[in-house]
């Protein structure tokens, strides 16, 4: 497969990140900027078409078609030589509000601390689809600094008019333009005042190359870091307005689940307001805690269908497929030359089943909304991936324009996926409507954990052949449910047969970190594994044997140098490696491990990840993400799993459902490579892809045990299993 | 009913039950919104506050029970703009992502450093391991906080040899 096919794959919005509504098209109208923004100097980003099907998602329902042009990212510099920088993107822990300044600032010649960036309103920023799937960095970050090149030329050629000199002679420096011939120079904001000048980008790239890059490329510190140390900064569950009262939603008692009967009359009598609407009840009060007595003093029966338990999951995943060739018609499928020939004359077969649980994603935030009515017009604060996305929710929830609706996003308590749908928003506003005065609902950890949704969970089925020297030959990958991201393999194999299946799921689900590209990469790892043990080789020679993709081959061998793989082991110790390609970013994870053989104790010693994603933006932060994506995977691999019966969580308060804490996160060591000659991508995701099944390999390097269920040991792993090997 | 709670050196009158939990009041009463809520059973610890200078749960804590202590938030752990050590080696060695969890754990590393200024890695596993942080910047917390030690431990080695 090609590069250029890869990445038009990686980039497609997937499934599961949920379509955003019809994208909102911004008509350029320079009067209108200058109006809102005051005079200055205005640069404006418009996406060309190719980008606008993938940011807008409308690649999957729109091919071929022509799009409307859309403006992604807008540039602004004052009269008072002010920067400020506008995009629907949002800050959740990803430390974009810093990574976008530096982009800025590095094409521009401006301090850091002179850069606003704007992110995630939709009265002031453009559209945006949403803050997922890596795409901040390949996309957003590139046009911001195309924005601000633009930017600094346009003061290039300004202050060339005023001196009436040629450009050639100019450079920007530190907020000011300065004449190398007649030693002199002028700041930003003497050129923009009194203008009123509006530039789009011009077609070449003015782009500084990544290799002569000041600010961007170094490790910045988070910008606005001070807020958060000294908790001044307010998240949206903090947000405050006069005169609000606290929502609280009654939940039904379990998914799915009508209103049979309800008696509100003792909730009404406190004085609170009850809002009964179809199957919305909920109440505001003064205080959160009066909402709370209210919302238990209502007597509500429901009536809902027994649904499946999570003990049955697997086998009603794959009882519930849908049929046929293409199951789902949108190419998820791939088959090349003949697989069932090739199995049947493979000196070495594999045929092995592994699954993956649903998991929350247990944002320590949790979904949080402030909602405020003024006539027609909603003011929403609130915690989301997809502003513009809850903004279209709002307004068919309550039958009004999109342009009646603002929706806000300060930077928020993280998402990591799971908060890029509307549902506390419109609760609040639906309060806030009833009560005629503002309303804020925070959900409960508990309704966190039962009221949003999950990651997929999924049944993957692999047939696999491979010669007696070690070269895969077949290849058959069925993916039930958990997504397509990462299905297909990156290793040269002659014979592939790969399908997602699309399923009904007995939870809601959607996106999640990383998303289906964990359960792949551990099934497809694994089964690596599998076949390297069969053909007595080392896991990584064969991995390698079977890999042409320079740039993970690069990956897999700075992990395993720095991993020292080859060493001899102790007892109960056990290596293993995963590894692959996800969002554009290449990942090798190699793990040690240690059993206890008494108690069935899995411990994570050492995790060393080797990662390249193009031109590094933000060193320091790229380890940050790499180091959490481990932790954060540690939980999904190790023992975080959601359990469910006939409608209802099980396990759905932090009690109960385990997270990795401190004593769980391994040593973490991390190898970068830094490509400069290759664009810049993102990395929130990508690095957690190979951890599940190197933890898995290096458990079954240790113990004999082959363990092919995420989360592989929820309970330790127990003696009997040790034994039996 | 009236309440009196001293809260970061002021003392304040608050009308509401005694069992309502202190992090209803912090936030919704007095509007001092940097201890946060995240689980409310104690389980996350992005709400410690300090009460007589120990790591306590606010969510868990009933105003009627605290009321002759003295509270210190996250809002009075710098000394006016004068970060804490603490605060200042989470920022030196970027130990947050999100940073919804960062009050909790800075409250809950002062509190560490008040009664062991000295931990060892263990020590403060150990004593941390309340917090949850799930944007997994465990290793960095922990090398956070033995910065802080060792900025503290200079800065009173400094003033004994400066008398």
């Amino acid at each position: 497969m090609s590069e250029m096919t890869l990445t038009q794959v990686a980039l497609e919005p997937e499934r599961y990140e949920l379509a955003a509504a019809a994208p909102y098209r911004f008509d350029f109208d320079r009067r209108e900027f200058f109006k809102f923004l005051g005079a200055g100097v205005l640069v404006v980003s418009a996406l060309k078409s190719a980008a606008v099907a993938q940011e807008s998602g409308a690649a999957r329902q729109r091919r071929g078609e022509s799009l409307p042009r859309e403006i992604d990212a807008w540039l602004h510099i004052g009269e008072d030589g002010k920067v400020t920088a506008y995009t629907g993107k949002v800050e959740m822990g990803q430390n974009i509000r810093t990574s976008l300044t530096q982009a800025v600032a590095e094409e521009l010649h401006v301090p850091l601390e002179k850069i606003e960036m704007v992110m995630g309103d939709t009265k002031l920023t453009p559209f945006d689809m949403g803050t997922f799937g890596s795409r901040t960095t390949p996309t957003m970050n590139l046009q911001l600094r195309r924005v601000a090149a633009t930017a600094r030329d346009t003061l290039l050629e300004l202050a060339a008019a005023q001196w009436k000199t040629d450009v050639k002679h100019l450079v920007a420096e530190d907020g000011k333009v300065l004449d190398t011939k007649a030693n002199r120079s002028v700041e930003y904001a003497a050129l923009t005042k009194g203008q009123q000048l509006a530039r789009e980008l011009p077609e070449q790239d003015p782009l500084i190359p990544a290799t002569d890059w000041k600010v961007a490329g170094q490790s910045t510190p988070k910008v606005d870091g001070q807020d958060f140390v000294t908790g001044k900064h307010r998240y949206p569950s903090d947000q405050k307005l006069p005169d609000m009262l606290y929502g609280k939603v009654l939940r039904p008692a379990a998914f799915n689940a009508t209103l049979a009967s309800i008696d509100t009359q003792k909730a009404e009598r406190t004085g609170v307001t009850v809002v009964r609407d179809g199957n919305f009840v909920g109440v505001a009060a003064p205080t959160s805690d009066q909402a709370k007595a209210a919302v238990d003093a209502i007597h509500a029966e429901w009536k809902a269908d027994p649904q499946p338990s999570s003990k049955e999951l697997f086998d009603y995943l794959r009882k519930n497929a849908v049929q046929g060739k293409d199951p789902t018609g949108d190419g998820d499928r791939i088959d090349v030359g003949d697989v069932d020939k090739a199995i049947a004359a493979a000196d070495h077969k594999l045929q092995q089943t592994y699954t993956v649980a649903y998991i929350a994603h247990v944002p320590l935030e949790p979904r949080a909304a402030l909602a405020k009515w003024d006539g027609d017009n909603l003011t929403v604060w609130t915690g989301t991936q997809r502003p513009f996305g809850v903004r279209g929710q709002l307004a068919e929830a309550f039958r009004i324009p999109e342009d009646n609706v603002r929706v806000l996003m300060p930077d928020t308590g993280s998402g990591y996926g799971g908060k890029h749908t509307g549902e506390t928003a419109i609760e609040a506003a639906r309060l806030a409507r009833a009560a005629k005065r503002p309303v804020k609902l925070v959900w409960t950890r508990e309704e966190e954990f039962s009221w949003a949704y999950f990651r997929p969970a999924g049944v993957i089925d692999v047939k696999a052949g491979a010669s007696a020297d070690g070269q895969v030959t077949a290849w058959e990958f069925h993916n039930y449910n958990s997504g397509s991201a990462g299905i297909r393999t990156y290793y040269e194999v002659p014979n592939q047969r790969i399908v997602f299946h699309e399923t009904d799921s007995p939870l809601r689900q959607g996106s999640y970190r990383a998303l289906a590209a964990t359960a792949n990469h551990f099934a497809r790892e694994s089964a690596m594994d599998e076949l390297a043990h069969a053909a007595k080789m080392d896991s990584l020679q064969f991995r390698l044997r079977n890999l042409k993709n320079e740039r993970l081959r690069a990956v897999f061998e700075a992990a395993a140098k720095k991993f020292g793989w080859g060493q001899k082991k102790i007892d109960g110790q056990g290596f293993g490696m995963g590894g692959g390609y996800e969002k554009l970013g290449n990942i090798a994870t190699f793990a040690e491990v240690n059993v206890d053989r008494k108690s069935g104790d899995v411990k994570v010693v050492r995790v060393v990840s080797a990662f390249e994603c193009g031109a590094i933006v933000n060193p320091d932060n790229l380890r940050n993400q790499i180091e959490g994506s481990n932790v954060m995977g540690l939980g999904g691999a190790l023992f975080e799993a959601i359990e469910f019966d006939n409608g209802k969580i099980l396990n759905g308060r932090l009690s109960d459902y385990r997270v990795p804490r401190f004593k769980d996160a391994p040593v973490l060591e991390t190898v970068l490579l830094d490509r400069k000659d290759i664009p810049s991508v993102g990395a929130g995701e990508c690095p957690l892809i190979g951890l599940a099944p190197a933890i898995a390999n290096a458990i079954f390097d240790a113990t004999g045990v082959r363990l092919r269920a995420l989360p592989l040991v929820p309970n330790g792993l127990r003696n009997d299993r040790v034994a039996d090997d | 009913m009236a309440i009196q709670l001293a809260i970061n050196g002021h003392s304040y009158n608050v009308d509401v039950e005694p069992q309502t939990s202190l992090l209803t009041v912090l936030r919704e009463h007095l509007d001092l919104t940097g201890s946060k809520y995240g689980c409310g059973e104690g389980q996350c610890g992005a709400c410690t506050v300090l009460v007589d200078g120990k790591p306590q749960r606010s969510c868990i804590t009933r105003v009627g029970t605290i009321a002759q202590k003295q509270i210190t938030t996250i809002e009075a752990v710098a000394n006016g703009d004068q970060l804490h050590p603490v605060q200042q080696a989470f920022l030196d060695l970027g130990a947050m992502q999100c940073a919804y969890c960062t009050s909790g754990m800075i409250v809950t590393a002062v509190g560490l450093l008040k009664k062991n200024p000295q931990p060892n890695e263990g020590e403060i596993i150990d004593f941390m391991n309340g917090n949850v942080c799930r944007c997994g910047t465990y290793p960095r917390i922990v090398s956070a906080i033995q910065k802080a030690a060792k900025m503290m431990a200079e800065s009173a080695a400094a003033k004994g040899a400066g008398r």
